[in-house]
């Protein structure tokens, strides 16, 4: 087989099944939902949650994961916050002509690795090949389809004064070390992506009964712009504390370089969650038993319902108000 | 878990915000002037903002921001020519984060980049160097604004040029000096402040002497600070010290890194690339010998002199970045803060830059919206 992607393999011929079989297939390694144009799939009563996502992510490998990780692990935590239980995944492929074929298998092994290990099965997939300079490199769709949990399902509406704000660990990883990966701001970091599925860790939380209001992976963004959205949607007053937020060193230098405030960087392993007060510390038990969860902190908690806002603390305890992110963050002059 | 990253005990920098609303207040008590200093620096405009102190102060001491802001300071002409520099074939531009979305009067060079033209945001003009290197076959310009701390930078990258002989690389320098834009703001706009909180970056290059003339000619305090909340506010602690004494001077408080004859490397390869220039100032025309552009000697890497650009006379708007940078007035005097010009659709640059009164007034100090 040739080692890059032609456009032959994306039109339904010859080269198109071989790329097809070898790439596709046999990372996969389910082979029942070949056999048709659709796949069956058997699901307990109740509602279906339907989620998806577009992974554009440049460069298509950084440190700590590639895109084909971030394609499962997105949309798996998107099924996961929304309190349902992730069950299959489709995955659709743009590919750019001459896209190298070791890539591809390294992309479409980690994503069936990833998808695996998250206990999600894929089921249908699709690829398309575009001309060289009509895509950048690779771009991957994930449709993630799940089961509401009919026990221990969160409750947004019992969110009230006195809940606390709990983060599953460090803020703003992800966006640094894309950042880094980049290499044209000439950051030197051995900062790793947090990208990861998140669905065993919230699931053994659900599961500890601990009572959780909402959940929300503050993804693009970021904590601020996530939380923004939280407090509108819910009419919470909410307030987070500039000093109980974990920052990684680096992340806190490279922000400090930069002019980047953190908590507008993107997440793509972490989970924000409300939760009753009682509760608070059977819930950081749950998060910091597992790795991705080591760094898990009450960052804040509900002040009163009624008017939807965010407040920060800062460390000399006067407070300012966090909106969503405004425009794009660019790097700073001096 | 306490948060990894702990600059300072919060504890200490509390008990210093007490004392210094305390020492403000003595001052006022006696004089009946509420003590007001100005921050010279945009990364000060921001930090102050961000971590609060400027709110907590309020009331006990006015916290002025001044033309600290690299691009804040540009003249509208200036911009719209780095913007039309884009505009042709076969040009790479490189420039920093801040200048992409500043407003020309035609576009900005995100429109322009988003148009097609191959705009590009690096971190240090030396990549813009290896860009030219890369495609030998294009024009790259770098597009430097920046004070005292960005011109060494910009005089390495053209070092480098020169030493590698990369022909197709130029610099379309407006770089600004602090101490011209000082006297002018004392002498022509007559500032009405006590003191100035000195731009730690700035003097680490400049060295505490460049302040000295403050004293010689106008009697006028000034504190050299770093960053973080307890260093600000101890700088301003000591300015309040200072004028509550009368004893004028220079104090720098941010001796871990600036010292008193600054960065004389950088000095000298400063004025080795580049030489003294009359520079056009927003707001406020132009200043005699106030900034720096490519020596003679280089003009081959002068952008300004390698390419023909011709720009007309920049649009009015009601845009008062002019008066923001001299400190005449606070972004909420705007009318068109917070409605017509937003970060999202910015009028003037004070709103665009992360150094920009508008745009810290707007991301932390906001009232409503």
């Amino acid at each position: 087989m040739e080692r890059k992607v032609t456009l032959a393999c994306g039109d339904g011929g010859e080269l198109a099944h071989k790329l097809i079989q070898q790439v596709f297939v046999s990372a996969f390694q389910n082979q029942d939902a070949s056999r048709f144009d659709s796949a069956f799939l058997s699901l307990e009563s109740g509602k279906i949650a339907v989620t998806t996502d577009s992974f554009v992510v440049n460069p298509l490998f950084f440190p700590g994961g590639n895109i084909g990780k971030i394609a499962v692990a997105g949309t798996v935590n998107d099924l996961s916050v929304a309190g349902s239980i992730p069950l299959y995944l489709t995955a659709g492929f743009i590919i750019e002509e001459g896209f190298p074929l070791e890539d591809l298998r390294k992309i479409v092994r980690s994503l069936a690795e990833e998808a695996s290990a998250a206990g999600v099965r894929i089921v249908a997939g699709d690829t398309k090949v575009v001309e060289k300079g009509g895509a950048d490199g690779l771009y991957i769709n994930t449709t993630g389809i799940g089961v509401q949990r009919a026990e221990h399902a969160i409750r947004p509406g019992e969110m009230q004064e006195g809940d606390d704000v709990i983060i599953s660990g460090t803020v703003g990883d992800h966006g640094i070390a894309i950042l880094a990966a980049r290499g044209e701001l000439g950051l030197m970091t051995d900062l790793q992506s947090d990208c990861t599925p998140l669905n065993h860790m919230i699931d053994k939380v659900l599961e500890s009964g601990a009572h959780v209001r909402m959940m929300r992976d503050p993804t693009r963004g970021g904590v601020a712009t996530t939380l923004v959205e939280i407090a509108e949607d819910f009419g919470a007053a909410i307030e987070i504390s500039e000093t109980a937020l974990p920052i990684r060193n680096e992340v806190m230098g490279a922000c400090d370089i930069l002019g980047f405030d953190p908590l507008y960087l993107a997440n793509e392993g972490k989970v924000i969650l409300i939760v009753a007060r009682n509760d608070r510390q059977r819930v950081l038990d749950v998060l910091r038993a597992f790795p991705e969860g080591r760094n898990a902190a009450v960052i804040g908690h509900i002040t009163g319902m009624g008017e939807g806002r965010l407040l920060l603390e800062t460390p000399l305890g006067s407070r300012r108000r966090l909106r969503r992110l405004s425009g794009m963050m660019l790097p700073r002059i001096c | 878990m306490p948060a990894l990253f702990e600059p300072v005990d919060p504890g200490v920098a509390k008990e210093l915000a007490r004392k210094v609303i305390q020492l403000a207040d003595r001052y006022k008590e006696r004089t009946g002037i509420t003590p007001a200093f100005m921050e010279v620096c945009g990364s000060h405009t921001m930090a102050l903002a961000r971590t609060g102190i400027k709110q907590i102060l309020q009331g006990h001491v006015r916290l002025v921001s001044g033309p600290g802001c690299p691009v804040c300071v540009t003249d509208q002409k200036q911009i719209d020519a780095m913007i039309e520099v884009a505009e042709s074939e076969n040009r790479i531009v490189c420039t920093f984060g801040d200048m992409m979305r500043v407003p020309g009067s035609k576009r900005s060079l995100l429109s322009a980049k988003t148009d097609g033209r191959d705009v590009r945001i690096v971190y240090s003009p030396l990549d813009a160097v290896r860009i030219a290197e890369e495609n030998p076959d294009k024009e790259v310009i770098f597009l430097g604004v920046g004070f005292e701390t960005t011109v060494p930078v910009l005089a390495a990258a053209i070092q480098l040029a020169a030493k590698k002989n990369v022909g197709n690389f130029s610099m379309w320098a407006t770089t600004k000096l602090v101490q011209p834009v000082l006297r002018e703001l004392l002498t022509v706009k007559k500032v009405k402040i006590n003191g100035f909180l000195l731009p730690g970056h700035v003097s680490i290059v400049l060295g505490e002497k460049a302040y000295r003339f403050l004293i010689d000619e106008f009697r006028m305090p000034g504190v050299i600070s770093g960053f973080e909340p307890v260093e600000m506010l101890s700088a301003i602690y000591k300015l309040l010290e200072i004028i509550t004494d009368n004893r004028p001077a220079i104090v720098n408080n941010y001796k871990s890194v600036v010292r008193p004859e600054g960065n004389q490397a950088a000095q000298k390869i400063m004025y080795e690339f580049f030489e003294p220039c009359d520079e056009a100032w927003r707001g406020m025309g132009v200043i005699p010998q106030s900034g720096l552009d490519v020596r003679g000697k280089y003009s081959r890497f002068n952008a300004k002199k390698k390419f023909n650009v011709e720009v007309g006379e920049p649009k009015k708007t009601l845009c008062r970045c002019g008066d923001m940078i001299c400190g005449i007035a606070s972004p909420e005097e705007c009318i068109l803060f917070g409605k017509a010009c937003t970060p999202l659709h910015p009028i003037g640059p004070c709103m665009v830059s992360t150094e920009g009164s508008c745009a810290a007034h707007y991301a932390y100090m906001r009232k409503d919206g």
